[in-house]
């Protein structure tokens, strides 16, 4: 199979289901880039290089280049998606939702509950997230417990190459809003991807790794550090289950609850600060459905409570590091 | 332009059953019988029901908080409506809407929008679905003077202008945007100054006479739908009301109000149809019989109707799937 890299999976999903399916738009800034300017435009492809060529096949009636508005991107693609096309929308940082959260929260993710189940909002916004780059407090934040709170929207944290293409692909046919996070630290990371389209369903988790021993759950740029810790920490005899679930919203719940009904232990691994994170929401789930199974008090291992700091020194602090995920995952198994 | 009877006679229906229906909705409300708030839409009816005279199903309209008048305007069931704002099961959104949320897409009508501004980037997006689809139909975005200040308006105008989308943006400049005068919250001269900043043409048409918003509206789409972009109408209007119902007004003094209240948009109708000789005062009893009778029934209806069961409702209609 040929090897991949997360950018290019995303780049693969974008440009097949546009091929596939005519009313697949895709919008935001600078996805093609270069408009106006005296270059030729189409030469950017999103501040990564996410859409990189797909002007220069699907041209500027289908990828669609607009001012820095977010309010109106999001609004527009949930205005078009509530009339007949599928947009995928681009927010080119997560971080930048704060000016366009409204078009997102208050409209489509409550048009179909609102409108008494009358609408079908089919939109995707993609979304660079995650720290790692000094990036700094308004360039390197997750969010996605923000919008996995919010009901009516799917949330999707792909963790590598194949599970990018083919989340993104199922995302583009879901007729729900969904927020695709993709991890910025995951872009260079390579993988088999196949050439041909294929989904990958949301609400279903993908166990890396078998284990007996402790569940660790991990979520995007995690899933890899938390793989990395099972699979060092394994030849000291601790076996770590470690489960990625791919989407938290929905989230697969059964399979971490079996998980934990084996392992009696649990790790959560969210790079996000701690309160109301993923991990603690996977924490409240096994705390409240699974008491009986555990053996040892969850941890979580996130980020401290703090804005994404600047100096190298302060974010690899802030970040989860493998260092810190060992440490929890002896403890748990310690624990008397 | 000359209209023929049966659309005068369609313009004149459509403004007095906003006005039955709203009266209607402030007696419900203050008898107990609406849950929550209402905005009604007292004393505009001329600038809906001219702005959406010559759309279609498939033209798009996205509305605001005080769009009872945009839904009766673009042809939705009144029934339904009354069904939805008194929170029953078999309302357009089965009740889990309410006033501030009624939308009927099969109407075209892509939702009143309970957030101030909310409505034009979505406006934005249902034209480029026009323009891509090469359908030949608009979105037009209501819009209060209030919400004629939101940075998701500004967004949207010039989104619209960039994209030349047929889109049309309606700013009824009622005077008030909630308790506060238009004269203090718009910095500029006035929206429609401010409105061509962005690039796209803005009319000023008198919004309490069906024919000076009509003939407004006749050039807002010949221009979109020729594919020159997005038009702008400011339409000055008055609400007879306050912000909502129960609102005391205290910011209003009465004079203002009566001088209001004479700029009438349905007795001035009445006397330039009849003045013209092309309806008689009769046609026009008529009409108002039938839209009386139509929301008694629709009174009646909401008040026998059933509520939404919860153990049916709550939890559906979140997602189309979901795993």
């Amino acid at each position: 199979m040929p090897k991949k890299t997360y950018l290019q999976a995303i780049n693969e999903a974008v440009r097949s289901e546009m091929k596939r399916d005519p009313r697949v738009i895709v919008i935001g800034e600078d996805v093609a880039g270069g408009q106006g300017g005296s270059g030729e435009p189409g030469g950017v492809g999103s501040v990564f290089g996410q859409m990189k060529g797909i002007y220069g096949e699907f041209g500027p009636e289908r990828v669609i280049d607009t001012p820095i508005s977010e309010s109106a991107i999001i609004g527009a693609a949930a205005g078009a998606a509530l009339t007949g096309l599928r947009p995928v929308a681009e927010l080119m940082f997560v971080d930048f939702v704060g000016v366009c959260f409204d078009q997102i929260y208050n409209q489509a993710a409550k048009f179909r509950y609102m409108f008494g189940g009358h609408a079908t909002t089919p939109m995707v916004i993609r979304t660079a997230a995650g720290a790692g780059f000094r990036g700094a407090a308004q360039h390197s934040q997750t969010l996605h417990p923000l919008f996995t709170m919010v009901p009516g929207l799917k949330v999707v944290m792909p963790a590598n190459p194949y599970d990018a293409k083919g989340l993104l692909i199922e995302a583009i046919r879901d007729d729900d809003p969904v927020i695709f996070v993709e991890s910025k630290f995951l872009y260079g990371m390579e993988g088999e991807v196949p050439d041909e389209s294929y989904r990958v369903p949301f609400g279903e988790a993908n166990v890396l790794r078998e284990g007996e021993d402790l569940t660790i759950v991990a979520f995007g740029a995690m899933v890899p550090r938390a793989l990395q810790v099972a699979n060092a920490l394994a030849k000291e005899g601790v076996d770590c289950e470690v489960i990625d679930p791919r989407t938290t919203s929905p989230l697969d719940q059964q399979t971490i609850l079996e998980s934990v009904e084996r392992t009696g232990r649990l790790v959560v691994v969210d790079e996000s600060p701690p309160r109301c994170s993923l991990a603690a929401d996977v924490a409240s789930i096994v705390a409240e459905q699974g008491f009986r199974l555990l053996r040892a008090p969850i941890r979580k291992v996130t980020c401290p409570h703090t804005p994404v700091p600047f100096a190298p020194q302060l974010e690899d602090a802030y970040m989860p590091s493998p260092a810190r995920i060992e440490e929890a995952v002896r403890a748990t198994v310690g624990f008397n | 332009m000359q209209l023929s009877q049966d659309e005068l006679k369609r313009a004149y229906r459509r403004m007095y059953m906003i006005r039955t229906f709203e009266e209607r909705v402030v007696k419900e409300s203050e008898q107990g019988n609406i849950p929550g708030f209402a905005h009604v839409y007292l004393g505009q009816e001329a600038s809906a029901v001219g702005v959406c005279h010559d759309l279609t199903d498939e033209d798009y309209i996205g509305s605001t908080h005080r769009g009872h008048g945009h839904c009766i305007a673009k042809g939705v069931d009144v029934r339904g409506m009354m069904l939805e704002i008194m929170a029953k099961a078999d309302g357009l959104c089965g009740g889990k809407g309410g006033s501030m949320h009624i939308a009927d897409l099969k109407k075209g009508m892509l939702g009143a929008n309970a957030i101030v501004g909310g409505a034009p980037p979505i406006a934005v997006g249902a034209a480029l679905t026009q323009k891509y689809l090469k359908t030949g139909r608009v979105a037009v975005a209501f819009t209060g003077d209030g919400a004629s200040n939101q940075g998701t308006v500004f967004e949207a105008l010039n989104m619209a202008v960039v994209l030349k989308v047929p889109a049309i943006f309606v700013f009824e400049n009622n005077g008030y945007g909630e308790h506060t005068h238009v004269s203090y919250a718009c910095g500029a001269p006035s929206i429609a100054e401010r409105v061509r900043g962005f690039g796209l043409p803005c009319e000023v048409a008198d919004g309490m006479d069906f024919f000076a918003v009509h003939e407004a509206m006749r050039r807002a789409l010949e221009h979109a739908r020729g594919g020159n972009g997005p038009y702008a109408l400011e339409l000055i209007s008055h609400r007879f009301l306050g912000h909502f119902i129960g609102d005391p007004q205290a910011y209003r003094l009465p004079h203002e109000l009566e001088a209001a209240r004479a700029q009438d948009p349905i007795p001035k109708f009445r006397r330039r149809v009849v003045d013209a000789g092309l309806l008689q005062d009769a046609d026009l009893d008529l009409i108002e019989r039938e839209v009386e009778a139509e929301v008694e029934a629709a009174v009646q209806a909401g008040l026998a109707a059933p509520p939404p069961d919860p153990a049916k409702s709550l939890t559906t209609d979140v997602y189309k799937t979901y795993a």
